[in-house]
């Protein structure tokens, strides 16, 4: 694999991703202390909202300890060099959280479907484009569709206006050969100007690798979380990927060493508990949930006491999307049913 | 012998024919009139029906509204042009159901506030909020009917094939107008609503979610017995509402979920989201019928 002189943009996801472990509990300082270390690492692109994207203050995912524009504002006012991203469900958030997205300066929308439902997100991302910002389509749980279906969706979020294509992995799911597949027949049928992305979850511990085939591929941006935290095993370790980059000789502009000080000195630290490969996330990327589902999974169980992978099992089971959270109680309910009797 | 009301329906497509098989069963309601805007399947199907048909919008109907003595027009076409068939038709007395989110008149959930809309005079325009609001709305009214309810958030979560390029085009539209709705008619002080879309085949039922979080410690008997009561109440318009497990009481957190199965009348069965709109319209429209002839 030759990426030698290739421009790869980093994006980081400690920010938001991240707020799934953290159940949307990071406080304002620890944003702006992770930021303001991300951004002296050099790192261009930092995600910052609930984990749910705009809007996912809520009981069904968690309220967050301030308000998405609590977060951005202090994180925009940060950052010398890096831009501010934030991530925006269609059924989750509207038009009004984006127009407060890109009042507080954000930079980048990411305009996030499942990988068969693009069709929800037009007024989004004609909207995000309209206003000049760098727009998005981020298409989740991408493992269960074949790659031509995937292209047409991406069409579609093409056609809104949207400048780059995310073929997003958010249950960890995917083998190298899978990306490759996705990511090659995106490059060979979108418009070339069009850019590509590939966001992968840690699951099978693979998404340093697979972040590489997507790079391969034709991708050039690629999200990642200092010390990988994110939902269910994490993130691709977004230190550990600059430095896999610099090795091969890419061009991130990142200065990995202080992306590695960032990691360790200022998300590792803020951590609840390890983000490490647990059987709960193998269990994600190994049948193919979706990864913030973990810790929802692992409440029911105390509620419960039913195995938090078996409930996890279930819901892949179940074909279940993103934001189905709701159905893992019921799953979990009616497991202990079936224990009692 | 009830003198039935005679209706139009304004929109041939899935919702608008499911709306048709459902009123040419009613006591009540005597569809007469298929409105659309090209000799779609939809029309030809009404036709093959009996219904009156014409294809050049409300306009086509508008002359024979009083020979025909059309009293309601169910809309079942889009927001967009929902404004003009309702001003065309209500100049001419007919009252609207309005099963777009344009939401001109009072919004409706049959069995939380239709009795009151009527009770104060239904002027000419009722709105049916949204698949979501129907569905998930008397759950809300159910709680806030025991006790304060400080905020309600409604999940939705329904199936691919069941949401129409209408819906999708205009989420938005859907959040917006199913929480505005859970505060106006579900009594909640702030209102959330979120709608999921899963691909799944064979496809889902609908489901929904509804949490509301209460001011005071929920009275967890006087809660059940009101979700209880409520669900009897939508059942009679849809009979494949019904409760998934028992409810959960969790602080001041009450959550409990339902199922929606729809007739199966021309919609395929999956699609609840869409027969509860249906049913609701019809439902609307009988009680409508009825207050008329018993005043």
């Amino acid at each position: 694999m030759d990426l030698v002189g290739k421009a790869v943009t980093l994006h980081d996801m400690s920010l938001r991703d991240g707020m799934h472990p953290k159940q949307h509990q990071i406080s304002i300082d620890q944003m702006i202390d992770v930021a303001a270390a991300l951004d002296a690492a050099g790192v261009p692109l930092i995600e910052v909202t609930h984990g749910d994207g705009l809007g996912g203050a809520s009981v069904n995912y968690g309220f967050p300890a301030h308000s998405d524009e609590a977060y951005l504002n202090a994180v925009v006012k940060t950052v010398k060099n890096a831009k501010i991203s934030a991530l925006l469900l269609p059924g989750i958030g509207t038009v009004d959280h984006l127009r407060m997205a890109a009042a507080c300066g954000v930079s980048t929308i990411r305009v996030a479907t499942h990988c068969t439902e693009a069709n929800v997100s037009r007024q989004h991302i004609n909207l995000a484009r309209d206003m000049g910002l760098d727009t998005v389509g981020f298409l989740m749980m991408a493992h269960m569709v074949e790659p031509e279906q995937l292209l047409a969706q991406a069409k579609l979020m093409e056609s809104y206006g949207a400048n780059c294509i995310y073929c997003t992995d958010s249950a960890g799911y995917m083998l190298a050969e899978d990306v490759t597949a996705r990511i090659s027949l995106l490059r060979q049928e979108l418009q070339p100007e069009t850019e590509l992305g590939f966001h992968g979850h840690h699951n099978l511990a693979l998404g340093v690798s697979n972040s590489l085939a997507a790079l391969a591929a034709g991708a050039n941006r690629i999200d990642g979380s200092a010390a990988g935290l994110g939902a269910g095993a994490g993130n691709t370790p977004l230190e550990v990927m600059a430095a896999v980059l610099d090795r091969m000789g890419a061009v991130t502009g990142v200065d990995i060493f202080k992306l590695m000080d960032a990691a360790e000195n200022h998300v590792v630290p803020i951590m609840d508990e390890p983000v490490r490969l647990s059987r709960d996330a193998l269990i994600l990327g190994y049948a193919g949930a979706y990864s913030s589902f973990l810790l929802f999974a692992k409440r029911a169980e105390i509620k419960y006491g039913v195995a938090s992978h078996e409930i996890l099992l279930e819901m892949a089971r179940r074909k279940t999307v993103g934001g189905q959270e709701d159905l893992i109680e019921e799953i979990a309910y009616n497991m202990a049913q079936a224990q009692a009797r | 012998m009830n003198k039935k009301m005679r209706a139009a329906i304004i929109g041939p497509g899935n919702i608008g024919t499911d709306l048709l098989m459902k009123a040419m069963r009613s006591n009540w309601i005597e569809p007469v009139w298929m409105v659309g805007i090209d000799d779609s399947p939809g029309i030809q199907r009404a036709r093959d029906f009996g219904m009156h048909v014409t294809t050049s919008g409300v306009d086509g109907l508008v002359p024979h509204v009083l020979a025909d003595n059309i009293q309601i027009a169910f809309d079942a076409t889009s927001a967009y042009v929902h404004a003009e068939n309702s001003a065309k038709l209500t100049a001419l007395g007919v009252i609207m159901i309005d099963l777009t989110p344009a939401a001109i008149g009072p919004y409706c959930i049959p069995p939380v506030n239709l009795t009151s809309l009527l009770a104060s005079g239904v002027k000419d325009n009722v709105n049916m909020v949204t698949c979501g609001g129907q569905a998930t709305i008397p759950l809300v009214a159910a709680v806030s009917r025991v006790q304060p309810v400080a905020y309600a958030e409604i999940v939705a979560t329904v199936a691919s094939a069941s949401v129409g390029m209408g819906t999708r085009d205009n989420i938005d539209e859907f959040t917006r107008t199913t929480a505005s709705a859970i505060e106006k008619v579900g009594g909640a002080q702030q209102g959330k609503a979120i709608i999921i879309i899963n691909p799944a085949e064979p496809p889902l039922l609908m489901r929904d979610t509804v949490h509301c979080l209460t001011v005071d410690t929920p009275e967890q008997a006087a809660i059940t017995a009101s979700f209880e009561a409520m669900i009897i109440e939508v059942q009679k318009y849809v009979p494949g509402y019904r409760m998934v497990n028992l409810p959960i009481f969790d602080g001041n957190r009450v959550t409990i979920s339902v199922e929606v199965e729809g007739l199966g009348d021309f919609l395929p069965k999956y699609s609840g989201n869409l027969d509860i709109m249906t049913a609701a319209a019809l439902r609307t429209a009988e009680m409508l019928a009825q207050n008329l002839q018993t005043a």
